[in-house]
């Protein structure tokens, strides 16, 4: 004897109208071998321990469990089958509560008939189960650091300390990010440079980590704790200087260059040339060519740093180089951009020269100070706070958080260094929340630094003078003011980075409403992200402040490093294989799996990366040889279950097959159960992992075998695992509706729904009409089922 | 001198009235002065628009008589700037629905001489018995 069934009663929930011992002469009556146990609750300890005995006594090698829904008592059953010293995967639950005697209550003589199929193509199923073995993934000690701004800086320099190899990606030249180009900071005043020169030069010096500046992340794969990326280094066309002699930073090459461009770092205050070392505190300290602005790239008209360069280390057929990083976690630090206050027309930015964003404002501060300043600032300054922040006509509901404190600062720094100049500060609401900012923002009024409480409203400029007039209410006075001021500030707010789109859509990030990236929980998850071995640090997940974001890094950091501690972690078995023996090749799979789970093997045939894999089953419907399979859900075991669960269907009956995706659909039919809302008899659901799962052939195989309708389930695309599966599952149903058409049968008994975990009423309402449908029209007869069957043979 | 306001729930009443006639949520106005600044009639008004919001927000009948809701000429410019897409021309229109339904006449036909009444364009008499007559 080798097949155990055991039939819950779940105390009357299931046999009050399920009549079991009918089932048990069903089951006897096909095949009198197999073991069949009925008792009143299978989950309790005694109910489990009879399995356990009859394993070990009987020799059982297969066991169904008919009960509640597999989302209930899956868990449990399979690990009594461990205790008995069985695989967990050979066991098969029949659901007999939530998809049968919850919904038939009021016939249950129905329900019975619908128990024995259920039974039937659950034994089918586990006939063909096989041990499937629970891998470990072994977790190592790498990990990616996208963005080297002041977060990605400080979680490489914990995760770098702690021992782990750190790969730290940076778009620009230098890494440093926005905090590199700040003067001083709130509320200490403290300089950004002297504070984080030591942390950008750490990086450099530290053995741990591999630093790539000037390079761009072009895609990563992976879901779970194990991640490929492809990083694109952009050529610096500077002869490669890891050995700091060859370049001298003699700067005899910008000195000829005669190229002008605005430096970044300088917000455009200042210039720089073509061939340019980014900053004063770059890191890496060197140079690169702008080859944007040069005038050798644009018409090969000019060589001049290559003639003087006494050192010859200029290079312009360097080109760009494409470096492959496999690690453990990515820790995603892409920061912020600020606001484009072009978006907000009514205050002229980019149109009015005397309107500053206050990033160059920041740079305009720093330099205030000399002799000659690059760009002064008169006699009256106003700063104008929330732009784009808590403005919902650009669309951002939120506060940026930093916006008053930074110009609080800015406001103090410049009366500081221009006592005489006349400040107003025009604000909606002042928010100084961190520690010593209420001070911070006291003793910048005690300056002299005027407050008007009123959110101006629009702009215009004096032609000659070019000052800018502000119109805004004093809400306090309620008087209108219409002043001209010298300069004119804006408190842009923080958006998410643009950069950060590539790492959003590749790793399939989430994002709040805020366009930022959305963390796992905002309480008590708030650097985890909903991908395992992803983390958030810094103003990628939300506007915050450098302390705030230097926490957050270093949270960060102890995430990774405590995720890592795992040492390995188990893999889910349920995932796609290759036949080897049938595999012929021919490379028509490759292209099918979005997490770029499939490759070619060392023997020329196709081999699935279990590190990868989802387990979604989209990939099998591309093998034309039925190669692929997946596990757990075997094309024979498929075509086994379609066959037993309608085999006992009565001339008279009609039959609605249901693929339903574990994920959403299948829990969704549990929730009628659960909930005893009523739908057609005439179904017969199964189990799949996704709609893209069902191949054309498994189609047209549950009608040649008796189906009347077949109905597919998945989850919309927007909230689905896979989010590619559904395009697959619509290619699959073409085909299938295609031969139906060809054989003059209607095309309407095939349906495709996608639904959420709260649809419960839209799929009664589909399925009922469905069922309505297919009693209008004429059976599908013999000679046409025979046609349905797939052409090719089954491999056995 | 300050005026003592006691918040009732006759307070709550206006306010909710003047909330369910202009659809729009005057609780959300967060008095940044956005509208005021940008009215093209703000210097003719008795009351600027963003106080009329804090007002009826206060329950605060006395903006009935204020001259604000008859200067408001629709031009939506509040309306395009408000960060919290408020639109005070509705709650404007509100106001004068409400001065309205009390069915007080401003002007009295009565009251106009033949000579002016040939004098005045047809357009501003037909105009001001449809704004001041109840």
């Amino acid at each position: 004897m080798k097949t155990g069934i055991y039939l819950c009663q779940c105390g009357g929930n299931i046999s009050n109208t399920v009549d079991l011992n009918s089932v048990t002469e069903h089951i006897k009556k096909n095949d009198e071998n197999i073991l069949v146990k009925i008792n009143s609750h299978m989950c309790s300890g005694a109910g489990q321990k009879l399995i356990i005995d009859d394993i070990k006594k009987n020799g059982l090698e297969k066991v169904v469990v008919a009960s509640c829904s597999p989302h209930f008592h899956e868990k449990t059953f399979r690990s009594t089958l461990k205790k008995a010293g069985l695989n967990p995967y050979v066991l098969e639950i029949a659901n007999l509560r939530e998809h049968c005697s919850w919904i038939h209550k009021d016939i249950p003589e129905i329900a019975t008939e619908k128990a024995k199929d259920i039974v039937d193509a659950a034994l089918a199923k586990a006939e063909l189960n096989y041990p499937l073995e629970e891998k470990k993934m072994q977790l190592g000690n790498e990990i990616l650091v996208i963005g080297g701004g002041i977060a990605g800086i400080q979680t490489s320099l914990d995760l770098a300390d702690s021992g782990k190899k750190v790969t730290l990606v940076e778009k620009l030249p230098t890494i440093g990010g926005n905090m590199a180009i700040l003067t001083k900071t709130f509320p200490t005043e403290d300089c950004a440079a002297c504070i984080l020169s030591p942390k950008m030069a750490a990086i450099l010096d530290h053995p741990n980590i591999t630093l790539y500046t000037n390079s761009e992340i072009e895609d990563i794969v992976g879901h779970r704790l194990h991640f490929e990326a492809r990083v694109k280094k952009h050529p610096r066309y500077i002869k490669d200087t890891v050995n700091m002699d060859l370049c001298l930073s003699c700067n005899k090459c910008t000195e000829v260059c005669p190229v002008t461009q605005p430096n970044y770092w300088e917000q455009g205050i200042i210039n720089r040339e073509a061939i340019y070392i980014p900053a004063p505190h770059a890191i890496p300290f060197k140079y690169l060519i702008d080859a944007e602005n040069c005038l050798h790239f644009r018409d090969n008209s000019c060589k001049k740093c290559a003639e003087v360069c006494p050192q010859n280390v200029i290079d312009f057929e360097q080109k760009e180089e494409i470096i492959n990083v496999a690690v453990d976690s990515v820790v995603v630090a892409t920061g912020y951009d600020i606001f484009d206050a072009r978006e907000k027309s009514v205050f002229g930015y980019g149109k009015y020269e005397n309107v500053v964003t206050a990033m160059e404002m920041e740079r305009i501060v720093d330099h205030i100070v000399e002799a000659e300043p690059p760009r002064k600032v008169g006699k009256r300054v106003a700063f104008v706070q929330c732009v784009g922040s808590r403005d919902e006509q650009v669309g951002n509901e939120y506060c940026s958080r930093v916006c008053c404190m930074y110009s609080v600062k800015l406001a103090s720094l410049l009366k500081q260094a221009k006592p005489e100049t006349d400040i107003y500060i025009f604000y909606t609401d002042l928010r100084a929340f961190g520690k010593g900012y209420e001070e911070y923002y006291k003793r910048s009024q005690k300056m002299g630094i005027k407050f008007i409480r009123g959110k101006p409203s629009h702009f215009t400029e004096d032609k000659e003078t070019k000052q800018v007039i502000i119109t805004v209410e004093d809400t306090l006075s309620r008087n209108i003011i219409e002043t001209e001021f010298d300069l004119v500030v804006l408190a842009n707010g923080l958006v998410l980075s643009k950069s950060s789109d590539i790492v959003a859509d590749s790793l399939k990030l989430a994002k709040s409403d805020d366009g930022f990236f959305k963390e796992a929980h905002p309480k008590y998850k708030p650097v985890d992200t909903l991908v395992e071995g992803v983390f958030l640090a810094g103003t990628a997940q939300g506007p915050k402040d450098i302390p705030d974001t230097v926490a957050q890094a270093s949270a960060a950091a102890a995430r990774v490093i405590a995720t890592l501690a795992q040492k390995e972690v188990p893999l889910d078995p349920i995932l796609a294989f290759v036949h080897q023996e049938i595999c012929d090749g021919c490379e028509k799979c490759l292209e099918m799996c979005p997490p770029k789970a499939i490759s070619m093997n060392a023997d020329g045939k196709a081999a699935v990366n279990e590190a990868l894999c989802l387990g979604c089953g989209s990939c099998i419907e591309s093998c034309p040889i039925e190669a692929l399979d997946l596990n757990y859900y075997t094309n024979k075991q498929l075509y086994a279950e379609i066959e037993a669960v309608l085999k006992f269907k009565k001339e008279n009956e009609k039959r609605i097959l249901v693929f339903a995706d574990d994920n959403t659909t299948y829990r969704l039919i549990d929730a009628c159960g659960v909930r005893k809302m009523k739908y057609t008899d005439c179904i017969r659901v199964l189990r799949i992992p996704s709609g893209s799962r069902v191949t054309p052939n498994l189609l047209q195989f549950a009608f040649a075998k008796g189906a009347d309708a077949v109905f597919i389930g998945d989850s919309p695309e927007k909230s689905s695992r896979f989010e590619w599966a559904n395009n697959v599952t619509n290619k699959n149903l073409e085909v299938v509706k295609k031969k139906l058409k060809e054989l003059n049968i209607e095309s309407e008994r095939l349906v495709f729904s996608q639904f959420t975990a709260a649809d419960m009423m839209k799929f009664i309402t589909e399925i009922d009409q469905l069922a309505d449908k297919i009693d209008k029209m004429d059976p599908i007869t013999d000679e046409l089922k025979k046609q349905l069957l797939p052409n090719k043979e089954i491999k056995e | 001198m300050a005026q003592i306001i006691k918040l009732k729930d006759k307070n709550t009443d206006f306010l909710e009235k003047i909330t369910e006639l202009s659809g729009e949520q005057i609780t959300l106005c967060e008095q940044c002065g956005t509208c005021s600044a940008g009215c093209p009639f703000v210097s003719e008004m008795d009351i600027n628009p963003s106080q009329i919001m804090r007002l009826v927000m206060l329950g605060q009948e006395s903006v009935m008589d204020s001259k604000t809701m008859w200067l408001c000429a629709s031009c939506f410019t509040c309306t395009v700037r408000c960060p919290r897409k408020l639109d005070l021309s509705k709650v404007s229109e509100a106001l004068r629905q409400v001065k309205l339904r009390g069915a007080i006449d401003e002007i009295d036909i009565k009251e106009i001489s033949d000579e002016e009444a040939l004098k005045l364009p047809t357009i501003a008499v037909v105009g001001s018995f449809r704004k001041f007559t109840g």
